[in-house]
């Protein structure tokens, strides 16, 4: 029973612009606003999450609605593709409205209805963005998308350092814009028909179909903090609520892997071998470039928003390893590549909206979000802490969690690249693998640094005493998603499954039988080659850590005795002593130090008063940004010399065009 | 999976278990001879960790449950990839549950847990512990993860089984791309085992320890699991570079747990010959300060990656 999805899906936006129109009606009423539209909002999500679960195994539907330009009214497309990232947007959605019912609190900033309303619009904007057929519609979803997130950004507008940083995520967002746009008018070769489908009929010629995947590449890109337009995410994400830095990086970040997937697969009738080999040197250099920084990090969501950088590498290496099989026909190859790309997408969307959450609460907790100032918060936030390791292990690529699973993927797609005929992206390939491995174990490290110091050891300041664990809606919230990091980690065949027609959809094939073989027993190609099955080796864990616990107790039951810690002889052992976040990154930083700009200052041997500091910069902002300020600054200079501000020089400037003009025309 | 073969399967585990610490003694007293010491028994370890488990624990007054529950999730680890290594035979049954890649995630499990549960206490040695630790297995675990990729591009497959049949039935002859992978698993399987020259197993010497810092708020029960946990890493990692580097006399095609029997005297061989040869590199080696660690590290990661090329070059 083909049921109108398509239309369902309008439904569901309509019904969040309407939950945020009603918070404007009411804008300074908190507890409404939080107690019934942030759940209702909730509810949508959840409900579109099911509409998009039936949809992506259905054939495409289409729609048009009377909205938009007279000629080019909007038209919307609900196919696999489209309904796989929705899903994914649903699913975060459900649980981020959850945890924002209890999150947001009045403030000198934004009155909590406008919240609701910026929110629930930036919900609708992004579900737009998917489903949208045509350029102009998409680039109406995109821009409101952009805005809106601006200022949910900024929404403690009255801080100057958050001003500019909603200022810079602005700029970056435009910039990538005008990309998205470009591409758009490549896409479309002439015949000015803007519709998506008039773009898949066309078939560039030349060196189109390359400036296309390029300016997307690029517009995307900045959007989805590719390296070197990365410089918003860490400004922006700190800036940010959390459960807003949780809806940017976990969802808003994938409508542009969409975006890249639509255009070099959907639209483009062509993929070439050397974008491949690009996307994938830039996804590699970025994902090691954000884990690097994630590492050297002493504030907890500045760590988290290179993360995100570094995740979108790996995503951006994937599709560039997509199109190079694509190219060369390999099609079950990149079916592989490109489910790996898709399920690590999901998986980002929920672990990293976790920590993200899980951020928030310990910010509400102890109004702190420095590394340096935080630590034993397990005693305190017992929920939060257990329900963030989950996160944290599975960020980290842990078995049996959902992260191993994608990486796990990805990295058998690059075993099978000494299939390629081409001899030189064969010695690409090891460097690549092992860029990619590093990136991974780094990952790890970062990990256990973001979890040790926040989490464990004892509070580094006494006010942390104080702290409390989140409240019913925020457990609520981080306990959906956590269950999602499990379920996904555990069931990787019925996950793959939801994959598949959008490999058949972008690759023209799926990844073959061999998935469905058996439900435990992941084995892309065939179970000789490879396979991986997270529910043994979590039965095989638990049951020997459950029968070791039956034995230890049963015939050694010693004691416990709880004792200070053992203090190596000095007494006077207080938690400063613990090692800071500094201290967990500088072996990072030691290894790495050309990706930093560093600059310490070291006190002389005869300071009464000696301070040490060090500061790791982006050298990004020194190459590239600064210099184009400078520039900018310059030319605005040069053109201001004209402006003479008397009403007689500019009289006389139109009096030189008019001549000018008319020995022209003549 | 019939019974016999879980049965196989248990006994693999098993014996794992029972041989790992006569492991760790075996190359105790090879190092004691070769430094000219007199040696401790051989069954030393055994007697450790029944007296640990005999003794009352005594756990810091500000751990957290992770403390506690790390050791037994780290033994659990070790135990799952005993149970996949494909020490004694090739066919078992949980071997397809986890390949090579896998393997190493369920090391990088154990790594995490226990470097989180060093950070748990709260003082300065437990967290410089846990640093380093990190420190190493970010360099470590790409280094080894490039050595099982080049062993798997020369058999196709990732799956341990698999590589190790494909690999013992080749003509006996020096491969070169597999002899640049064995020289860097070497050096990783040092780093990984907390062995000199990138730690000093039996030193508590402050500025150079690294798995022992971690450790050092462990006692009794926790410190015994933990210690056997080390030891069956350890056999693991031996395991691991016997059924690479030197494939044969493993039962290859049977589940029936009298072939896993007749496969032991073959694994106790090649593994007093791999105890005395890592006695061998202990005593004629110095240990690396800290920060030279990369460099070492980093020469393994490079041979491997090197490794990889020379397979995919050469073809052999």
């Amino acid at each position: 029973m083909p049921t109108d999805l398509v239309t369902l899906t309008i439904v569901a936006v309509v019904a969040w612009l309407g939950i945020g129109a009603i918070g404007l009606a009411r804008p300074r009423s908190l507890p409404f606003v939080s107690r019934v539209l942030f759940p209702a909002g909730a509810g949508v999500g959840l409900a579109l999450a099911i509409v998009a679960f039936i949809a992506i195994g259905q054939p495409p539907q289409t729609l048009v609605l009377p909205l938009g330009l007279p000629d080019l009214p909007f038209h919307l497309r609900l196919d696999s593709l489209s309904a796989f990232f929705l899903l994914l947007l649903g699913a975060a959605a459900a649980a981020i409205s959850f945890f924002s019912a209890g999150y947001f609190r009045s403030s000198e900033g934004t009155p909590p209805g406008l919240i609701c309303f910026q929110y629930h619009a930036f919900l609708a904007s992004m579900v737009m963005v998917l489903v949208a057929d045509d350029a102009y519609a998409f680039m109406v979803a995109w821009e409101s998308m952009a805005l809106s997130s601006f200022f949910l950004v900024t929404t403690e507008h009255r801080i100057a350092a958050i001003q500019r940083a909603g200022f810079l995520y602005l700029l970056i967002a435009h910039v990538g814009a005008i990309g998205i746009l470009l591409c758009f008018g490549v896409l479309q070769g002439g015949s000015g028909d803007y519709t998506f489908a008039g773009m898949r009929a066309m078939e560039l010629k030349g060196a189109w179909p390359s400036i296309a995947f390029f300016l997307a590449l690029f517009g995307f890109g900045a959007k989805a903090g590719l390296l070197p337009l990365h410089v918003w995410l860490p400004e922006a994400h700190p800036a940010a609520p959390s459960p807003v830095s949780a809806l940017m990086s976990g969802v808003m970040l994938k409508t542009a892997i969409y975006g890249l997937l639509r255009v070099s697969f959907d639209l483009l009738h062509v993929q070439l071998w050397w974008w491949g080999v690009i996307a994938l040197t830039l996804g590699l250099v970025t994902a090691l470039f954000g884990v690097i920084f994630a590492a050297a990090q002493t504030d907890m969501k500045r760590l988290l928003a290179y993360s995100s950088i570094e995740n979108i590498g790996i995503i951006v290496a994937g599709i560039g390893l997509t199109i190079l099989f694509k190219a060369y026909g390999k099609i079950p190859f990149a079916a592989i590549a490109l489910t790996a790309v898709l399920y690590h997408a999901l998986n980002h969307a929920f672990f990293k909206s976790l920590l993200f959450l899980a951020t928030g609460s310990v910010l509400h907790a102890t109004k702190e979000r420095s590394l340096g100032k935080l630590g034993g918060l397990i005693h305190r936030m017992p929920w939060v802490a257990w329900l963030a390791l989950v996160g944290t292990l599975a960020i980290a690529g842990l078995p049996p969690l959902n992260g191993f699973v994608s990486e796990w993927l990805l990295l058998q797609a690059f075993l099978f690249t000494p299939s390629l005929p081409q001899s030189f992206v064969n010695m690409l390939v090891p460097v690549a693998a092992a860029a990619l491995v590093l990136a991974a174990a780094l990952a790890a490290y970062v990990m256990v640094k973001f979890y040790g110091v926040i989490f464990l050891g004892q509070p580094r300041e006494a006010n942390l005493a104080y702290a409390h664990d989140a409240g019913r809606f925020e457990k609520a919230g981080l306990v959906w998603l956590a269950a999602g990091c499990i379920v996904l980690g555990l069931f990787p065949v019925h996950v793959i499954a939801l994959i598949e027609p959008v490999n058949a959809m972008l690759i023209g094939s799926t990844t073959g039988g061999a998935f469905s073989g058996n439900w435990l027993l992941l084995a892309p190609v065939s179970a000789d080659r490879s396979s991986y099955s997270p529910v043994i080796v979590l039965v095989v864990i638990a049951v020997v850590v459950l029968l070791t616990i039956q034995v230890v107790h049963r015939f050694y039951h010693g004691r416990v005795r709880p004792a200070p810690p053992w203090d190596c002889g000095f007494p006077l052992q207080t938690p400063r002593m613990q090692d800071t976040a500094e201290g967990f990154g500088q072996p990072i930083r030691q290894v790495f130090e050309p990706f930093f700009r560093m600059e310490r200052h070291l006190p002389s041997p005869f300071d009464a008063e000696p301070r040490y500091s060090v500061k790791a910069d982006d050298h990004f902002w020194h190459w590239l940004y600064l210099p184009i300020v400078t520039a900018a600054d310059f030319v605005g200079r040069l053109v201001g010399r004209i402006q003479q501000g008397r009403i007689s020089v500019y009289l006389m400037y139109s009096f030189f065009t008019l001549l000018a003009l008319l020995f022209f025309v003549r | 999976m019939t019974v016999s073969a879980l049965l196989s399967q248990l006994l693999q585990v098993a014996i794992a278990l029972a041989l790992a610490p006569l492991l760790v003694g075996w190359v105790n007293q090879c190092r004691a001879w070769l430094q000219n010491k007199s040696a401790p028994s051989l069954f030393l370890p055994y007697r450790m960790i029944r007296k640990l488990f005999m003794k009352d624990a005594v756990v810091a007054a500000s751990a957290s449950p992770i403390f506690r529950i790390t050791p037994y999730i780290v033994f659990g680890a070790m135990c799952c990839a005993a149970a996949i290594v494909p020490s004694l035979a090739t066919d078992l049954p949980f071997a397809r549950a986890a390949d090579a890649i896998a393997l190493v995630g369920l090391f990088a499990l154990a790594r995490v847990f226990i470097a989180l549960a060093a950070m748990d206490i709260g003082t300065s040695f437990g967290s410089l512990g846990a640093r380093r630790e990190m420190f190493i297995g970010f360099l470590a675990e790409p280094a080894l993860l490039m050595v099982l990729f080049t062993a798997s591009l020369i058999s196709g497959s990732t799956s341990l089984p698999e590589i190790v049949d494909t690999l013992a039935h080749r003509e006996l002859a020096i491969y070169p791309s597999l002899a640049l992978a064995g020289v860097a698993f070497t050096m990783v399987s040092l780093a990984e085992n907390a062995r000199i020259p990138i730690d000093n197993p039996a030193t508590h010497l402050e500025l150079t320890m690294i798995h022992e810092a971690m450790i050092l708020e462990y006692s009794a029960r926790h410190l015994a699991l933990i210690e056997w946990a080390s030891a069956l890493k350890l056999f693991n990692y031996s395991c691991i570079g016997l059924a690479i580097f030197f494939p044969f006399g493993i039962a290859a095609g049977s589940d029936s747990w009298l072939a896993i029997l007749g496969a032991l005297p073959a694994l106790v061989a090649k593994l007093l010959a791999g105890g005395f040869a890592l006695a061998l590199i202990e005593t004629l080696s110095a240990k690396l300060r800290i920060f030279r660690a990369p460099e070492f590290l980093g020469t393994a990661f490079l041979l491997a990656v090197l490794a990889m090329l020379v397979n995919l070059l050469l073809g052999s």
